[in-house]
């Protein structure tokens, strides 16, 4: 299959172009929508708020989920918010600031017109969620609160206590399970994707593996959505839930889907830092945290005394230092480089002295203990259940891990894949954050393809294959992927070498994270290529799966998908070593300014990298989709 | 940093929903107290596959208390000593060198065994799907701002709703009862404006809904107690209440008339 890179973007200027798309687009009218079968897989905000949608247009949904319920999908523990271009607080926020706010956040390494499309419908996202009984939080008056995130002048982000994820879910859960209840939506539970399926050149299908009984099945359908969030466990530890994997964007992507800027990740400014070996997973600390809390490390390397022993003009507040005009609420990749600057420096923190204080004396002494611990609350408790240290009374310790992917399947502007029929939503495709995501705009962006764009964008697809049946689900092509599947998971049970899933995803995880982390070089990024590819002809060798494979096997489950982050982190070092140039997350170290910040190079890297599967992960196609833009002029991306 | 030495683990093994069960022991030598217990665990696991036993079926995800999927009967407590903690969130240093743990799956008649420590919680999601949500098809939502909602009501729909729907209530539940579980989910949206339209068939549809799943509730209090969200049982009073009045109500019978 040859890869064109068509990004559909509609015609007009960037403001009008959304509404052109509405009001020109095929429509499938309400007799025919029921004709059509889609395949929705992933449960979290993109996936269950598109399957709601879809059901409740009339589309015969099928929703798979390998967890027991839709609500345990990892876009539950999002903790700060979602933005939303409302202005409720007369700040002078608009559409247009949201969008170039996120623009400028994603480094000039966005595509504008999807951006703006994000920035246009986040108003909506507020409304239908609020209809749909989200307990947002609220002013006396009884109006909307807002507070800042990183990267923004204004107040914009709306906010659950510091479990906005979690309110979010649940509310398009319940949306999706109404359909379920109505029998609109049919749901498999516990039922994890293992492979695309094509027929003539289009998407017909998937196969699956139910976790309980360890079986395979073809499930055929005339489109399917992906929504499997993000890779950023290829790192081993990160803040992605245990489960949380690349397999089924991997899986579509060796079926011909295009894969695009798998460099593009996120590292979190604040999270609890690494405590030994052991640990399964790193905590997230919310960036609401950096609206009051003020971040410093000792000036001295060698001090030994408590935070609080530390006099003021000890301290060095180097984001107030270096960024005066954003200070603490820098944006993510600028705020995890400097906190990487400051304990490579050896001013690190804590027991191992890998972390940076966040200190609240501050805002406790400006607006009392009552009124911090009302906005931190849970945030605070977690952080001591976690630590055993009171962040009432001595600052949080953070340091920077793995939190989110920008780069994910290629979409155009109706988020298809480059396989027809083949859809992909939320964190699992690449669109709308460029090198970089702002704080509280993964929730927007999972909610607004599943809410509002893509039950639009998957219209004009299907209305070409009217009255054409489903796929046949016996067709050879299913057939072939089924043993195809079979194969390689009774492979996994075969080896009967000496090492743990687990072992060999620690260890790819320290090679990604060396050299594929905060801070690239050509020489580390051609080492981790030669080291992963010998990694995984370990695993290939080496690697034990006890248990068997008719019943529930999580060892077997986590051995699947480890070897697809094998050859996704293969992808990252190549897209990282090609990108000679350092833009928001990507930041490669023989490309910076003279006071060590990210230098872009717009005349010959301002585009998407899209990598096509060649059979070789070592030796993947690069295409480009050259990056227009209308609006917006490149900057240097200054937060000073 | 410190250690913990000689920890024995009576751990429940089940190899499938038909098969009897049986605690097994095993001995974990050392293990730092910075580590969570489900890390402990892991590493037990990966002890176990490398010696070419089973490894320990229990259900995790998030591991920061907020997805629900962990779950575990910690020395007869569900999630564990520490209150208002999940599993996952629940660390070695509140357990002593030396000490004797038994690990159990959640033990209700709702909630079948799969395999070891992990069960099937699918009749939460029949609850919701008889009636929890408000009726609010995509698009035409009014602007958010419109219907202002005190602070106080929407602070206590947010304290029923941070419910993350793990199971401890029934598991801690002497009668095997969802009443915490349904009234947190019932309370979240009745007492939004938001939720009025749909109050009463909601809680008559959930409430029957959960009767036919689970057992029923005689006020000892344990869901609360056991809750890693602290949801109180206050949500249980209002949903008895509110269903007694929908069935006074009934709008669903007038309607046919």
């Amino acid at each position: 299959m040859s890869i064109t890179l068509d990004s559909k973007i509609p015609t007009g200027p960037l403001a009008d172009k959304w509404g052109n798309y509405i009001a020109s687009q095929k429509l499938v009218n309400p007799a025919n929508k029921r004709k059509f079968k889609v395949i929705v897989v992933g449960t979290g905000l993109a996936g269950a708020s598109a399957s709601a949608t879809l059901a409740e247009l009339g589309y015969q949904v099928e929703a798979f989920t390998f967890h027991d319920s839709p609500r345990r999908a990892h876009s539950i523990a999002a903790q700060g918010g979602i933005n939303a271009a409302k202005n409720y607080q007369g700040d002078g926020d608009s559409v247009h600031r949201l969008f170039y706010d996120t623009v400028k956040g994603g480094d000039f390494r966005g595509r504008e017109a999807n951006t703006y499309r994000l920035a246009e419908v986040s108003v909506n996202i507020i409304d239908q969620m609020v209809a749909q009984g989200v307990p947002f939080a609220r002013e006396y008056g009884g109006q909307l609160a807002n507070r800042s995130f990183g990267g923004a002048q204004v107040s914009r982000t709306f906010y659950a206590r510091g479990q906005t994820g979690q309110q979010l879910l649940i509310g398009a859960y319940q949306q999706m399970a109404r359909q379920v209840g109505l029998g609109s939506i049919k749901l498999w539970n516990r039922v994890e994707m293992v492979d695309v399926v094509n027929i003539d050149g289009r998407c017909a299908g998937i196969v699956t593996r139910d976790l309980l009984t360890g079986a395979f099945e073809s499930h055929s359908a005339h489109a399917v959505v992906l929504a499997t969030g993000g890779y950023g466990n290829v790192f081993y530890l990160s803040t992605n839930a245990m489960a949380c994997n690349v397999t089924a964007a991997w899986r579509a992507h060796r079926r011909g889907a295009a894969f695009a800027n798998p460099c593009y990740t996120q590292i979190h400014p604040t999270c609890i830092p690494q405590a030994d070996d052991f640990q399964s997973k790193l905590t997230l600390m919310s960036e609401s945290l950096r609206n009051d809390g003020r971040i410093w490390v000792p000036k001295n390397p060698d001090e030994t005394r408590p935070a609080r022993d530390v006099p003021e003009d000890e301290r060095d507040y180097y984001l107030e230092r270096i960024y005066p005009s954003f200070g603490n609420l820098a944006p993510r990749d600028v705020a995890s480089r400097a906190a990487k600057r400051a304990v490579d420096n050896g001013q690190g923190v804590g027991p191992l002295k890998n972390g940076v204080y966040l200190d609240f004396s501050a805002a406790i002494e400006r607006l009392g203990l009552d009124v911090v611990w009302e906005r931190y609350s849970n945030l605070f408790e977690m952080y001591e259940r976690i630590t055993g240290e009171d962040p009432r009374a001595m600052p949080m310790r953070i340091y920077p891990a793995s939190h989110y992917t920008m780069g994910g399947l290629w979409v155009d502007y109706e988020l298809q894949t480059t396989v027809p029929g083949l859809f992909c939503a939320g964190e699992a495709n690449f669109s709308d954050h460029g090198a970089n995501r702002l704080g509280a705009s993964a929730l927007m962006q999972g909610l607004s393809d599943g809410y509002f764009v893509l039950p639009y964008t998957i219209a004009p697809y299907l209305s070409g294959l009217l009255n054409k049946p489903v796929p046949d689900a016996s067709h050879e092509a299913f057939a072939a992927a089924e043993t195809e599947a079979q194969a390689r998971f009774e492979g996994y049970l075969s080896i009967g070498g000496t090492r743990t899933p687990d072992h060999f995803h620690r260890e790819l995880g320290r090679i990604i994270w060396d050299y594929c982390g905060m801070e690239r070089t050509e020489q580390g990024l051609e080492k981790a290529l030669s080291e992963i590819p010998a990694l995984h002809e370990e695993f290939r060798k080496d690697l034990r799966v006890t248990g068997d494979g008719t019943s529930i096997n999580q060892t077997l489950e986590k051995a699947g998908r480890v070897d697809d982050f094998f050859e996704l982190g293969m992808l990252m070092c190549r897209d990282a070593l090609t990108r000679e140039e350092s833009a928001g997350g990507h930041f490669r170290a023989e490309h910076q300014t003279d006071d060590g910040e990210a230098l872009r190079d717009d005349e010959n890297f301002a585009h998407v990298a899209a990598w096509e599967w060649t059979g070789d992960p070592m030796s993947p196609i690069r295409h480009q989709e050259q990056l227009e833009y209308e609006v917006v002029e490149f900057q240097t991306r200054s937060y000073k | 940093m410190s250690h913990l030495k000689n920890i024995t683990l009576k751990v429940w093994r089940q190899s499938g929903p038909d098969d009897a069960g049986r605690f097994e022991s095993y001995t974990v030598d050392e293990i730092s107290d910075e580590a969570s217990f489900l890390e402990m665990l892991d590493i037990l696991n990966e002890r176990l596959i490398e010696e070419g036993q089973e490894a320990i079926t229990f259900d995790h995800d998030c591991r920061e208390g907020i997805c629900g999927t962990c779950s575990l009967m910690i020395d007869g407590q569900a999630h564990g000593p520490q209150r208002g903690t999940a599993t996952c969130q629940l660390h070695m240093r509140k357990f002593d060198s030396g000490a004797e743990i038994v690990i159990e799956p959640w033990r209700a008649a709702a909630f079948p065994v799969i395999k070891d420590l992990m069960v099937d919680r699918a009749p939460f999601d029949r609850i919701i799907e008889s009636g929890g949500f408000i009726t609010a098809g995509t698009g035409g939502a009014p602007d958010a701002n419109l219907i202002p909602i005190p602070k106080p009501v929407a602070d206590a729909s947010m304290d029923a709703a941070a419910c993350i729907g793990c199971g401890a209530c029934v598991a801690a539940c002497p009668n095997g009862a969802a009443n915490l579980f349904t009234g947190a989910k019932i309370a979240h949206l009745n007492l939004l404006p938001q939720g009025q339209a749909e109050r009463f068939q909601r809680t008559e549809a959930m409430v029957d809904t959960m009767d036919h799943y689970f057992g029923s509730c005689t006020n000892h209090g344990e869901c609360e107690a056991a809750c890693p969200k602290e949801i109180s049982i206050d949500v249980i009073a209002l949903m008895n209440s509110d269903y007694l009045k929908g069935k006074f109500k009934n709008r669903k019978s007038l309607s046919r008339t």
